[in-house]
């Protein structure tokens, strides 16, 4: 018994120096990011590395943000923030708002053909990108939307598999009993989702508009094909065009900008913790 | 329950009406169309007109083409068992009952947070031949780094470790998968006296294999498209076409060359090895796949 003992705590110390050893990885990129950031231009070249800036240089983030306003005659940084906070936000609305209409019917409705519907919805989720790609940029560049905001969001109105799929799990959870009685009294569907089904999932819309807002804010090929006009460019893209401007010669600016990039995901983030991991296990384990 | 009544099925299809038309219009209308445009010459400058299969024939004999197929399957066949790998790995240890697994969890997690255009910058500033850090650091080591970014050797390389950095996502939902594994299975092998190599094996890796056989699918479709780090860390797929995939040639196809037809037969072509992959894996899954309960 002893030896078993011995056995399992020998065991655990050896979890935990893994554990320690994986973070110090996992982490080091962005201590690297940041030390970066924080460093006059000529550190950033020098050799042997210098880790840790002689003096911290807290102007390089404001230096980033307003970064090529006297060649462009603005502020790159700040008006792409505003374009990406733009856009953002009229994804996540609409991600929300049709695909909790969507998965209520999928979820809780019953109509012929709606199994069916569900099994082709589940299956486009293989649909790669660049297969729908031409056709898709043809029917916007068809409605004159090229150069416009309007290819990246409008699509997020009208659903999409995943979310449909997350949000259905979470509906079907909440006991029929409840919609039922009120069914017999009299009420609307509309009413029912509003009033009963919505009030109980603002975890799982929560799951959905997180995961929106992350799509959105991330997303790098969107914005290539559909935008053309440098004040029109989101985070994403201008962050590339930062980094072709700058031709790797002020590193310091070019890891400020990232950082600020960074930081608004990882701060939501931290405030939405348990919401997201939850999230992502359930895509995993109900499919 | 009660039956289907017409007033529910009306409401039903209403709605449901969203996402019946963003199927219609943002799925089977471009999948639709863009087979029947990758049977033409197409410009999306002028009508597309029919050429039959000859944009196939084109890929066949088109060097670029098999270069870009290439090098998408061998960055798979390198980043998907590793990062598979490195996921369960990185699961396990969080789900060995020790202190601190919900900090060890964030700072595993985190870097699947970073936009992918972050995380090329970055990392491109860490892999830097002149001025990068992780080859400094791997001298103290006494290891001579490689020239992660411009020895066609090593660029596929420096994206594996790019995805072995990034699997939070999968790694979250194999933890997710260990935490529902009956704790009395484990008990019944200690009691048997298996020890830990024996559990894992036999116990764990079936148990969570339902989860496994997810990640590797989802990990199919998404390494087959990748584009955006590639894109941004090695321009045009330097060095000497070694990082240029698929995704980015059939960009390059439709968007710099305007070849619309022959970038939508590519889409195809990638359309259907994601289908066979994925058929490919429910089949060989059949003998190795173990359901909880059926």
């Amino acid at each position: 018994m002893k030896s078993h003992q011995s056995a399992i705590t020998t065991q655990k110390i050896v979890v935990q120096v893994l554990l320690v050893a994986f973070s110090i990885l996992f982490l080091f990129p962005f201590a690297w990011l940041l030390l970066t950031a924080l460093k006059p231009i000529k550190e950033t070249m020098s050799m042997p590395i210098k880790w840790i800036p002689s003096k911290f240089l807290w102007s390089n983030f404001k230096d980033a943000a307003i970064y090529g306003h006297e060649s462009l005659g603005y502020y790159p940084f700040l008006v792409y923030a505003m374009n990406t906070i733009v856009l953002c936000a009229l994804i996540v609305c609409g991600t929300v708002a049709s695909n909790a209409v969507v998965a209520y019917s999928f979820a809780r409705l019953r109509w012929p053909g709606r199994d069916l519907a569900f099994g082709v919805t589940i299956a486009t989720m293989m649909v790669p990108f660049p297969v729908l790609m031409v056709p898709t940029f043809a029917l916007f560049r068809h409605l004159e939307w090229i150069g416009t905001y309007r290819p990246l969001w409008v699509p997020a109105w009208f659903g999409s598999a995943f979310s449909i799929f997350l949000l259905r799990q979470f509906f079907r959870t909440i006991p029929f009993e409840l919609t039922e009685a009120a069914k017999i009294d009299g009420a609307s569907e509309w009413r029912i989702f509003r009033t009963i089904v919505l009030p109980l999932s603002k975890a799982s819309l929560a799951v959905v508009a997180l995961f929106a807002f992350m799509g959105a804010w991330n997303d790098f090929l969107g914005p290539l094909i559909y935008l053309l006009d440098q004040k029109t460019f989101t985070l994403s893209l201008g962050l590339q065009f930062y980094q072709s401007q700058n031709g790797g010669t002020s590193w310091n600016l070019l890891m400020a900008a990232s950082a600020m990039v960074i930081a608004p995901v990882i701060i939501l983030f931290f405030f939405t913790q348990r919401l997201f991991i939850q999230g992502i296990a359930i895509t995993g384990l109900k499919g | 329950m009660k039956r289907m009544t017409t007033r529910e099925a009306f409401a039903g299809y209403i709605f449901a009406s969203p996402w019946i038309l963003g199927f219609a219009i943002f799925l089977a209308y471009p999948l639709l169309a863009s087979m029947y445009f990758s049977l033409c010459d197409y410009s999306v400058l002028k009508a597309p007109v029919f050429v039959g299969i000859d944009n196939y024939k084109l890929l066949m004999g088109d060097d670029l083409f098999w270069t870009a197929l290439k090098n998408t399957l061998l960055y798979a066949v390198l980043a998907l068992p590793a990062s598979m790998a490195t996921g369960i790995i990185l699961a396990m240890l969080l789900n060995a009952k020790v202190k601190g697994m919900a900090v060890y969890r964030t700072f595993f997690f985190i870097p699947s947070l970073v936009p992918q255009v972050s995380l090329a910058i970055l990392w491109r500033w860490v892999l830097d031949g002149e001025h990068g850090v992780l080859n400094p650091v791997l001298k103290n080591f006494g290891i001579t780094g490689p020239n992660w970014l411009n020895d066609p050797v090593w660029s596929k390389p420096s994206l594996v470790l790019m995805a072995m950095w990034g699997v939070g996502n999968a790694m979250l939902i194999y933890l997710a998968g260990l935490q529902d594994v009956p704790t009395q299975l484990i008990e019944a092998a200690d009691l048997d006296g298996a020890n830990s190599w024996q559990k894992t094996r036999n116990v764990t890796i079936p148990m969570i294999s339902p989860v496994i056989l997810f990640n590797l699918i989802m990990g199919i479709i998404g390494t087959l498209q990748v584009f955006t780090v590639p894109y941004i860390m090695f321009p045009n797929g330097a060095p000497a076409h070694s990082t240029y995939f698929y995704t980015e040639y059939l960009y390059d196809n439709a968007f710099r060359y305007h070849k619309m037809g022959y970038a939508s037969a590519m889409g195809w072509i990638m359309f259907l090895m994601i289908l066979g992959l994925t058929f490919f894996s429910l089949r060989m899954s059949e003998k190795h796949v173990h359901y909880q309960g059926s």
